[in-house]
Parts: structure tokens; sequence; C-alpha cells
């Protein structure tokens, strides 16, 4: 009995560690790759959570809905929605400089949460989505959809890895690099930087949109709570930053290490006299802040520094 | 018209102040120090629950325990700045700003393991308004602290003209290289620049707190009103952020007053995503602000 309840703490545990890797993965398109500092993930994770939530769910008086569509075609959309939301905000802020690209984003994940607060026509409010169906659910029942769930995503991940480690060793990746690294240089040499700029910025925004979608069909349920930036955005930087940004498998193991810590300490931190026990989840905000400013300082390449891929040269 | 003066205008004018004193600081951070400076709220919160914890043990208007704020916000500034932020210095700036929003989690987490994480009052019940010429009724509040405000806006208005520090902040902000080389102590324009900043968060705290209720993501709510009115003053001109801060606060008050018809011209629940969107605009076609602060 304690080895099943282990086995599927671990299955829940790789779940959620599975729907972060997408995000710094996603995160690491955008930041390791292109240099741009998006502070706005919750409000793509959210947009995908509520389309993939809206076009899969049954019909219900309470929200927009009815499409009963398979949950697939629901995580595509996720990807569209978010996309494309994602390209509507390029197109205005890409040209920001990082400071200003991380106070524009702050706002339009604002701007997104009040719209998921406020629209009940759309998203039933505070209220929230519920019944959402997760896939393969036909197969399965009870906790055995947990692990197929569990497959599920990590297939999506392993999908996103090899698409984006081929972007990264693919002309169009080095020249990403070479943007961020020296964005003159890069011009100099013909570089539309605009361009690349908005594509990276629309792909990292379509993968956060899956999370976001992955994530509705794992809890069955969706409120606007689940955009809250502290638990989506905040994170997911510390992850990408443990991990090693600009290495996709550092973005990965950097999601895994810090959502097995953030989970497992919860259960000491539960073990604690009641008094503490109720602001738990304060003290792990207060070493997750702080295990920041330790990986700023002495850490900062990672646990998988960025390797550049060798230049090969075809033989004459 | 008494309406529109009661119940927009002067709650406006407050939200204004409150605005205002928190962007001075950001702008000269942002100007001085060339980073966005994302624990800005939480350092606010931090100010507002340094007041509250006077006010337990001494019961008197917490408008006099604001120095006890401040000293809090002060200490805690000059800290994150000498352990956190200062060995990112000679990185991109980016890195700090990164550091940054650690670090308003961790005041954030403070605030909420020191005093938990509910609404708290600073002052009890109700207190009549005053009633101005027979027909204004202005709320005691109200009015402490928009005169407040304009009384520190002249102060800082003097500090940054006729003393020896302010004019070197000035020119740090104008341009640093210049600066340096011309013999001014940096380190100690750094040391003023976060000593102004955090005392002026306190005030706004205390404001902020008074005007609704303490909680701990006080401060973060109040965050991105504040950068737009930095962005708005133009980055590095304390006294345009004061500009900005009153234009950002009448703007998002006065948007949900029924300017066309009975309706109100915007709902009330997205009176925060007008600043957002000011800034948003800002960024994009005027991003040195009205003021012709510096672009970074």
């Amino acid at each position: 009995m304690e080895l099943t309840g282990l086995f599927f703490y671990v299955v829940s545990l790789l779940i959620m560690g599975g729907i972060y890797a997408l995000l710094c993965l996603a995160l690491n398109v955008q930041w390791g790759m292109g240099g741009l500092f998006n502070a706005g993930i919750a409000g793509f994770y959210g947009v995908g959570a509520y389309t993939s939530a809206i076009l899969s769910t049954a019909a219900s008086g309470r929200h927009l809905g009815g499409f009963s569509m398979p949950v697939p075609i629901g995580l595509v959309g996720a990807a569209l929605v978010a996309g494309i939301t994602g390209w509507a905000v390029a197109r205005i802020c890409v040209r920001l400089k990082s400071d200003y690209l991380a106070m524009a984003s702050i706002g339009i994940a604002e701007i997104l949460r009040l719209v998921f607060v406020n629209e009940s026509w759309l998203t039933n409010g505070s209220l929230g989505v519920s019944r959402i169906p997760r896939p393969l659910s036909d197969f399965t029942t009870g906790r055995m959809s947990d692990v197929v769930f569990l497959g599920f995503v990590w297939v999506i991940v392993l999908l996103v890895y090899v698409a984006t480690s081929r972007l990264y060793d693919s002309p169009w990746g080095r020249s990403l690099r070479a943007i961020r690294d020296n964005e003159a240089s890069a011009l100099a040499a013909g570089k539309n930087v605009e361009k690349y700029r908005i594509q990276t910025f629309v792909i990292g925004c379509a993968v956060m949109g899956v999370a976001g979608g992955l994530s509705a069909h794992y809890f069955r349920f969706l409120s606007p709570t689940a955009t809250d930036p502290l638990l989506t955005t905040f994170l997911v930087w510390v992850m990408l930053m443990a991990g090693g940004s600009g290495n996709n498998r550092g973005a990965i193991l950097g999601a895994l290490t810090i959502w097995t810590l953030w989970s497992v300490t919860e259960i000491f931190t539960n073990r604690l006299p009641p008094e503490w026990a109720t602001r738990s989840s304060f003290i792990r905000m207060l070493l997750v802040g702080l295990l920041l400013q330790f990986v700023l300082q002495r850490f900062r390449s990672g646990l998988l520094p960025e390797k550049s891929p060798p230049v090969r040269f075809r033989k004459d | 018209m008494s309406e529109f003066i009661n119940f927009y205008l002067f709650p406006a004018l407050t939200i204004g102040s409150i605005y205002a004193l928190g962007a001075v600081g950001i702008s000269m951070i942002f100007g001085i120090l060339r980073f966005a400076h994302f624990a800005h709220g939480d350092l606010m919160t931090l100010g507002t629950y340094g007041i509250l914890a006077a006010a337990a043990l001494m019961p008197v208007n917490p408008l006099l325990l604001v120095p006890f704020g401040m000293a809090l916000t002060v200490f805690a500034a000059l800290f994150v700045d000498r352990y956190f932020y200062r060995p990112l210095r000679d990185l991109p700036t980016i890195y700090t700003v990164i550091s940054s929003f650690g670090i308003a989690l961790v005041f954030r987490s403070l605030i909420q393991l020191v005093w938990g994480s509910e609404n708290q009052v600073l002052v009890a019940g109700v207190r009549p308004p005053l009633i101005l010429f027979d027909t204004f009724r202005v709320s005691v509040l109200h009015l402490q602290a928009i005169v407040t405000t304009a009384v520190i806006a002249v102060l800082l208005h003097f500090f940054l003209t006729a003393t020896k520090t302010g004019r070197s902040m000035r020119a740090v902000a104008d341009d640093p290289e210049l600066a340096e080389v011309s013999g001014l102590d940096t380190a100690k324009v750094v040391r003023w620049t976060w000593i102004i900043g955090a005392a002026l968060a306190a005030v706004a705290g205390a404001f902020a707190a008074l005007n609704t209720s303490a909680h701990p993501n006080l401060g973060w709510n109040l965050l991105l009103p504040m950068f737009a009115a930095a962005i708005l003053g133009g980055i590095g001109k304390p006294m345009g952020a004061m500009a900005g801060g009153f234009i950002i606060g009448m703007a998002e008050e006065l948007s949900s007053y029924h300017w066309i018809g009975d309706e109100a011209l915007i709902s009330p629940s997205y009176k925060t995503a007008v600043a957002f969107v000011i800034m948003i605009s800002l960024l994009i076609f005027r991003p040195q602000g009205l003021f012709k602060g510096r672009l970074l």
C-alpha cells in the first residue's frame, strides 16, 4: 500500500514536472536562444488552458463551450490561439529592450488575467471551468488514467524537445543566437532581427499554450487562479536559470529538479507544528527567491551550461 | 459637478499621489542604476507592515509612525543592494532585473511569514469627511495624501537642485560615465538613490494601506501603474515621475466616470488595465516619456 502511494506520488510529480518542462523549453526558445525577456508566461499559459478547456468540454450554460472536441484538437487550438496572441504581442513589443519588454509582458499577462476573471460569458469568471476531459479517457478509469496522462505529457515533452533541439542546431537557431549575442553584427550580416524575434516569441508562446492546455486537462478544472504569476512565471524562470539557459536538456532537468524540490519540501513543511504549517508555502517561496539569488551570483550557467554545437564544414 | 469632484477627482488625486511617491523611486533607480526595480512594490508593502508593527505598540495616528516604516524600507533596500544587486552590477542589467523579481518574492514571503496574509487595517472605523464650502466632501485621508505629496514634491525639487548630493544624482542619471570621470562619488549617489526611493516607498505604502487595507500583495498590485508613471514622466526624471503618477492615477480613476451617457466609460473592473494600456502604448510610441527622459 505504501509503495502504490509512493508510485502515484511520483506519477503526479512527473506529470507536473513534464508540464513545467514544456514551459521551460518554451522559455528557453525565447530567452535562452532569442534573449527575449518574457515575464508574462502566466498569460500565454492561461490563454492555452482556457482555449483547450473550452474546445474540449461538453455544453455548459455557464461559459462558452459545447464543442466537445477531442483533447488533441483542444491542444492544437491552445497552441494556435496562444501563438496568435503571442504574435500580436510580439508585433508591438518585440522591438523593446529587455527591461521594457519585461514590463510590457507583465502588463499583458495582467490584462489577460483581468479578462479571464471578468468575462464570465467566456470563462465562467472566478468560478472556473469544470469537467474538462482527459485524453484517452475511454480506456482507463480511476488512478490508472494518471499513468496514461503521464505518458501523454511526456510524449509531448519529447516532441517539443526534439523540435527545439533541431531548431537550436539549425541555421535559424544560429542566426537567433547571433542576434542574441550581438544584435548589431547580426543586423550587419543581413539578418532581419525583428522577424527572427517575432518568430521566436510566437514559437515560445505556442508551446506555453500547450503546457497550459495540458494542465487544464490534468486538473480537469480551470479557474483564473491557475494564471497566478508566482507559480507559473516566476517558478519557470528559476527553473530555466538553475537548469541552464540556452540548453534544452538543462531546461528539462531544471524543471524536474526545482519542481521536485518544491513538492518534496511540502512534505517536510507539512510536518511542522500547525502554526507554522499554514505558513509553509511562504517559507518555500522565500527559499525559492533566495535560491534564485544564489544561482544568479554563483551558478549563472546552470546545471547543464549552454554548449554551442560544433561547426561542421562539408568536406570537399 | 460636485459629484465628479467628490467621488472621482479627490480619489483620483489620492491614487495619483500614491503612484507618484512610488514612481519617484522607480524612476531614480532606473535612471541611476539602469535597471527596472521589480521589487519596489513589495518594498512599499514592507513599509506598510513596518508602520503596522509600530502601530501595534503605539496607538497614535499611523501617519506619525511613517518614520518606522521608512527605517525598515531603507534598511531593506540598502541590504538587498549590497548583497544581491551589487554583485551583479558588472553583468548585463537584465540579470539584476531577474534578481529583483526574486527579491520581490523574498520580501512578500517574509511579510507573509511574519505578519500572515490576512487583510489588516491601520485605522479602524469610518471617519466623517470634511465638508468644504457646503458642497465638497473630502475625506481627511485624501487631503492628507495630496498635501503630503505636494510637500514632498517641493522638498525633492529643492534637494535635487540646491544640494550637492542632489545635483550629483541628476548628473549620474544624465550621463554616468561623464559623472564618474568628473570625480563624483557614485557609491554615495547610489546610496542616496536607495534611501530616497525606499523612504518615499514607505510613505506611498502608508497611504495605500490607509486608502484600502494592508495585505501582502498591496505593493505588487501597484507596481505596474508605478512603472507606467515612471516611463510617462521620463526615466531618471523624479519630478516627471511625480507628474506621471498623477496622470496615471487620474486616467485610471476617471476612466470609469460616465463621460458619455449614464454608463461608465470603461467598466471599473478593467480600471487597472487602463494603466497597463497607457504603459504599453508609451513603450511603443514614446518610450522617452513626456519630459524627455533617458532611453535605456
